[in-house]
């Protein structure tokens, strides 16, 4: 008697890779677009880190500019900061996509709608370093 | 350049209830064959139990998905000369379980297509007298959701998909977004009790994959993506005005 009528249907259930993020490009792209998350929370806390220091005292506040300063501090800044700017470009270029293609009358270029956020990230990246400079 | 090219395609029978493995084939390469031309080829002339689906040869049935190299593929739109001198690898779609070689099971997203009630919901006693008007704005809304052929490769390319078997699926949503949008229809508050559920819309998290490989160039990321602001704007209108007629 033929196993298949026992036990039918008898298929073969594929179990997907726990590195499936690696089997393509496109995978990883958005795997580490998802990952930059956490670091945009480390930049949050680290502001937050920063304003308390800035609020205590000039002695704790020169403490945590030190602690900044050393090179295990700007490396894991600088990793960071590249991580902020795939999640800040990659979730920019997803607005025409979620939000904006609906909204707008009629079907314009991606680049239309995603062209304001970067306007307004690069006008308020110069107007904070223009204060910082003290030029404001 | 080589007058062959080599086919390593998956081979799986469930009478031995062994694990998948590949087998090799050499088949001719010619310019006007695409890799389905290869696997029947295969059937015809060289080993007659292969088994896979296929049907139209025109990239209309949607029966001949499969993974070529890894990516989900029309065999029936894919030449082979893209993937010269070879090999070519050849697996059933991802994501699906496998029936047989090639074939794979699709009732679970039939069962899916089925739920989001892909047709057009009317809640009144429609008879019209003449045919129903719609404006070419009308019709633009939702054609291009409506050339889904359920080939199911956006699933294949979907990890979510994978990960998550209850979730819809790209294809499912895009086409209960297409009657969502049309103008004769009146059933889009069933559809998003069944649509605004986690294993549906909101499983989505942007990958965006599905919208790469599908052959028809429809775009199920962005009817998924559409109708998470409707389910949204319904959820605050129904947290506003619980009573209301929404």
């Amino acid at each position: 008697m033929p196993q298949y009528t026992q036990f039918q249907p008898k298929e073969y259930r594929p179990k997907m890779s726990a590195y499936w993020y690696l089997d393509h490009w496109h995978y990883l792209r958005y795997a580490l677009r998802e990952a930059s998350s956490f670091f945009v929370a480390y930049f949050c806390v680290l502001t937050l880190v920063q304003l308390a220091a800035l609020g205590t005292n000039a002695t704790r506040y020169a403490h945590f500019q030190a602690f900044m300063a050393s090179p295990v501090m700007i490396i894991v800044n600088v990793i960071a900061l590249a991580f902020f700017l795939l999640h800040a470009i990659t979730w920019f270029n997803l607005v025409p996509r979620v939000v904006m293609r609906q909204m707008l009358a009629r079907p314009t270029p991606d680049i239309v709608s995603s062209a304001p956020n970067y306007f307004v990230w690069f006008g308020a990246t110069i107007i904070l370093a223009l204060f910082i400079m003290g030029v404001l | 350049m080589s007058d062959t090219i080599i086919l390593e395609v998956a081979r799986f029978n469930p009478e031995d209830g062994g694990e998948p493995s590949y087998q090799s084939y050499e088949v001719p390469l010619r310019p006007d064959w695409m890799v389905l031309d290869g696997l029947n080829h295969i059937k015809d002339q060289l080993d007659g139990s292969l088994a896979f689906r296929w049907s139209c040869r025109m990239g209309i049935c949607g029966s001949c998905g499969m993974m070529v190299n890894g990516r989900p593929t029309l065999t029936c739109e894919t030449l082979l000369m893209n993937y010269a001198p070879g090999p070519v690898r050849v697996a059933p779609l991802d994501h699906f379980p496998v029936v047989k070689d090639l074939v794979v099971d699709l009732d679970d997203f039939l069962a899916k297509l089925q739920k989001v009630r892909p047709w057009v919901v009317r809640k009144d006693d429609f008879k019209p007298a003449r045919e129903f008007i719609q404006s070419p704005a009308q019709l633009e809304a939702f054609h291009q959701f409506s050339l889904c052929i359920n080939c199911t490769l956006c699933y294949a390319a979907c990890p979510v998909s994978g990960l998550d078997p209850n979730f819809i699926g790209p294809a499912a949503i895009a086409l209960a977004h297409r009657y969502n949008l049309d103008s004769r229809d009146q059933g889009i508050e069933d559809r998003l009790d069944i649509l605004s559920q986690h294993e549906g819309i909101w499983d989505c998290t942007v990958v965006g994959e599905c919208s790469v490989v599908c052959p028809k160039h429809v775009d199920p990321s962005l009817a998924i993506q559409q109708f998470k602001l409707t389910a949204t704007k319904e959820w605050f209108k129904s947290f506003l005005l619980p009573r209301g007629k929404h």
